[in-house]
C-alpha cells in the first residue's frame, strides 16, 4: 500500500510525461487561472444579491432609478434604516419574532427533544424501535397534509392570530431534532450511566448531569437550526396571524412590500424596504459567521436544510 | 429450535423483572411527548384530512360528505389543476436535476487543491440562510424591468431588457435559476462527501494512466452516488412543496405561469376557503411524493453505489 501511494506521489502524470516540461508548467498554470477566476465568478454571482440588498438600502430615490445601476452610491442614506425601521411597528415585530416565537419554539424544542431522544436511546424498553420508526416516518409526511385540519383543530381552540398555533406544536418534539439527539446519545458510552445509575440517580438526573454536558455540541446544532427555520419561517404566520400587531419581522417585510410595490418608486420606498430586510438577514449571517463550525457539521453530519 | 424460542418470548413477556417493568414504563414516558403530538398532530388530523377530502367544506357551514366529488372534478374539471400539475413537474424536473449537477460541480470544484476554500465554501452557503422573505426581496428587484440591476446594465448599452419574471415564458426558468442559487446546503453536503472519498483510489488511478475525466466518471461520481440519492429525495420532496420563494416573487403570475401546487392549495385552502378540495390536493400530492420517493428508491439499485455490498 505505502509503495503504491509513494510511486503516485512521485510518479508524474502520464499525460505530464508526453508534454516537454515548461508547457506543463504552463498548463498548470492556465488549469488553476481557470480556477480561481471561475471560483472568484461564482462567489460575485453568490454574493451580488447579498450586496445589491446592502447597496440599495443606501441609496435615495433617484439612485435607485439611474441607468446604468450605481454601484458605489455618493452619499450613502444611512438614514434609511432608521427610516424603515419607522415605517411599521417593526419593534413591534422584532419582539414578536423573537420572545414571542424563536426563543420558545427553541427552548420548548430543545427540552422535548432531548427527553424524547432519552427515551429512545438510553432507555431499553420493548417497542422502542417501533416507534421510532414511526418518528422518522412522520419527517417524510408532507405538512400540507395537516395543514388544513391543523388550522382547522386550532381554529376551534379559539387559537387563530395568537403565537399558540405556531409555539405548541414545539412541546412535542421535532422528528428531525429526535432523531439528530438519539444518533448522538447512542454514541456516548453505556458505562457512565450505569455508574451513575448503581450510585443511585435516576433517570432524569443522568440525563441532566451526564448526557446533557456531553451532548453541548448536538444541542448546539439544535438550537442553530430551530432558530433559523423560526425566524425565516413564512408561511405559518402567514396562516395563522391576521392583526399587524401580531405580525414576526418576515410578515412585516412581507406588509411594506406590499405598500411599497403600491407606492412605487417614492419615497424612499425601496431602499426603506431593503434596509428592513438588511436589518432582518443581518442577525442570521452575524449568527452563521460566529458558529460556522456547528453549522457546516450540522448540515454535512444530518443532510438538514438551511 | 421454535418451540425453544417462542417459550423463551412468553418468558420475557410474563417474566420482566421489576428493573425491566420500570424501564417499560419510564421509555414510555419519555417518549410520551412526542407519542402525544404524534397522535394530536399527525394521526388525528391526518385522518380528519382524509375525512374532509370526501366533503364539501368551507369552515362555516358543516361538511357535506360528497364521496370522491372533490377528485373527479380536480381531474376531469378543474380550470387550474393541470396547468398547476404541468407547472410543478417542469420546476421539480428541471429545477432538482439542474441544482444537483451545478451543486455537485461547485463542490468538486472547492474540493480541488485551492487556498480559501472554507470562505468560498461560506459564500455559496450563505443565500440558504437568509430568510426567504429577504431574498425574495431582492432578486425582485435585482430582475425588475425598469430599474433593476441586470436590466439596467441592458438599458446602458441600450439592449433590450429581460422581463425575467413578467412573461410566462422565462417567468418559470427565472424561479429555476433562483432555486439553483439557493442550493448552498447541497454544495456543503456534497463536499463532506467528497472529502471522504480515499485519496489512495485517485493515486492507484494515477499510476494507472487515468486522467481527470476518467478519475471524475469512474471514482468521483459512483463513491456519492449514495449522497447523491439522498440528496435527490429530499430535493425532489422540496420542490414538489415549494411555496414561499414563488409566493413572494410571482404570486403564480404572470397568467399562472409559476402558480405551483403548494401555492395553488394554499390558495384553495385559505383565499377561497375550499377546505374540501385542498385537503383532496394535499393527498394527490402525498400520493405523488410518495411514488416519486419509490421509483427513485427503486431505481438506486441500478445506480447507486454502496461499497461493494450486494
Amino acid at each position: 500500500m505505502t509503495t503504491v501511494s509513494q510511486t503516485a506521489q512521485t510518479a508524474p502524470r502520464k499525460s505530464d510525461v508526453a508534454l516537454p516540461v515548461p508547457n506543463t508548467s504552463t498548463g498548470k498554470r492556465i488549469v488553476s487561472v481557470t480556477k480561481y477566476a471561475l471560483l472568484l465568478f461564482l462567489a460575485f454571482t453568490w454574493l451580488f444579491p447579498l450586496y445589491w440588498m446592502v447597496i440599495t438600502a443606501l441609496k435615495n430615490d433617484s439612485q435607485v432609478r439611474t441607468v446604468p445601476p450605481v454601484l458605489f452610491p455618493n452619499p450613502l442614506l444611512w438614514s434609511n434604516f432608521a427610516g424603515g425601521w419607522a415605517r411599521y411597528d417593526f419593534n413591534q415585530a422584532a419582539f414578536n419574532s423573537i420572545f414571542r416565537f424563536s426563543l420558545p419554539v427553541v427552548v420548548f424544542t430543545v427540552i422535548s427533544s432531548l427527553i424524547v431522544a432519552y427515551g429512545f436511546a438510553k432507555i431499553k424498553w420493548r417497542g422502542r424501535n417501533f416507534f421510532f420508526g414511526l418518528c422518522i416516518v412522520t419527517m417524510m409526511l408532507p405538512w400540507q397534509v395537516t395543514m388544513v385540519p391543523l388550522f382547522i383543530i386550532f381554529k376551534n381552540l379559539g387559537w387563530l392570530n395568537s403565537y399558540l398555533p405556531l409555539v405548541v406544536p414545539s412541546l412535542f418534539g421535532h422528528p428531525y431534532f429526535i432523531f439528530l439527539l438519539r444518533q448522538f446519545f447512542l454514541t456516548i458510552p453505556e458505562e457512565l450511566s450505569e455508574a451513575a445509575r448503581i450510585e443511585g440517580a435516576n433517570e432524569f438526573g443522568i440525563l441532566w448531569r451526564i448526557i446533557l454536558p456531553l451532548s453541548k455540541p448536538a444541542i448546539a446544532v439544535v438550537v442553530l437550526f430551530r432558530f433559523l427555520w423560526t425566524w425565516n419561517d413564512f408561511l405559518a404566520p402567514l396562516i395563522y396571524l391576521k392583526d399587524e400587531a401580531q405580525y414576526p419581522l418576515a410578515l412585516m417585510i412581507y406588509r411594506l412590500q406590499q405598500t411599497a410595490s403600491n407606492m412605487g418608486n417614492t419615497a424612499l420606498a425601496y431602499p426603506h424596504l431593503m434596509a428592513v430586510s438588511t436589518i432582518v438577514a443581518l442577525p442570521v449571517i452575524v449568527i452563521f459567521i460566529l458558529a460556522q463550525r456547528t453549522f457546516i457539521e450540522g448540515i454535512s453530519v444530518t443532510g438538514l436544510k438551511g | 429450535m421454535a418451540v425453544a424460542t417462542a417459550s423463551g418470548n412468553q418468558r420475557q413477556v410474563r417474566g420482566m423483572s421489576r428493573q425491566e417493568k420500570r424501564n417499560q414504563l419510564l421509555g414510555l414516558l419519555f417518549i410520551a411527548p412526542w407519542l402525544i403530538g404524534f397522535i394530536g398532530l399527525a394521526v388525528i388530523p391526518l385522518g380528519m384530512s382524509l375525512y374532509y377530502s370526501l366533503t364539501r367544506y368551507d369552515l362555516i357551514s358543516a361538511p357535506r360528505f360528497i364521496g370522491l366529488g372533490n377528485y373527479v372534478r380536480l381531474f376531469t374539471n378543474d380550470p387550474d389543476f393541470w396547468k398547476v400539475i404541468g407547472n410543478t413537474f417542469y420546476y421539480v424536473l428541471l429545477g432538482v436535476p439542474i441544482g444537483a449537477s451545478v451543486a455537485f460541480l461547485i463542490a468538486n470544484l472547492l474540493n480541488t487543491d485551492i487556498k480559501g476554500r472554507a470562505i468560498f465554501r461560506s459564500i455559496i452557503y450563505i443565500p440558504t440562510i437568509v430568510p426567504a422573505v429577504c431574498t425574495a426581496m431582492v432578486w425582485l428587484f435585482l430582475l425588475n424591468t425598469q430599474f433593476g440591476a441586470i436590466n439596467g446594465l441592458l438599458k446602458a448599452f441600450e439592449w433590450p431588457t429581460i422581463p425575467f419574471l413578467s412573461s410566462p415564458g422565462l417567468s418559470k426558468p427565472t424561479l429555476i435559476m433562483i432555486y439553483v442559487w439557493a442550493q448552498g446546503s447541497a454544495v456543503v453536503i456534497y463536499l463532506a462527501a467528497l472529502q471522504d472519498v480515499p485519496r489512495s483510489l485517485y493515486e492507484a488511478a494515477t499510476v494507472d494512466g487515468a486522467n481527470a475525466w476518467h478519475k471524475f466518471w469512474n471514482i468521483t461520481i459512483p463513491l456519492c452516488t449514495p449522497v447523491i440519492l439522498f440528496n435527490s429525495i429530499i430535493g425532489f420532496i422540496g420542490a414538489f412543496q415549494e411555496f414561499t420563494l414563488p409566493w413572494l416573487l410571482t404570486q403564480g403570475g404572470p397568467a399562472k405561469s409559476t402558480e405551483l401546487y403548494v401555492m395553488n392549495l394554499y390558495r384553495n385552502a385559505f383565499v377561497q376557503l375550499s377546505m374540501g378540495k385542498a385537503s383532496a390536493m394535499a393527498w394527490i400530492l402525498l400520493v405523488i411524493i410518495v411514488v416519486f420517493t419509490a421509483i427513485l428508491f427503486s431505481t438506486s439499485a441500478r445506480w447507486v453505489y454502496y461499497g461493494g455490498e450486494k
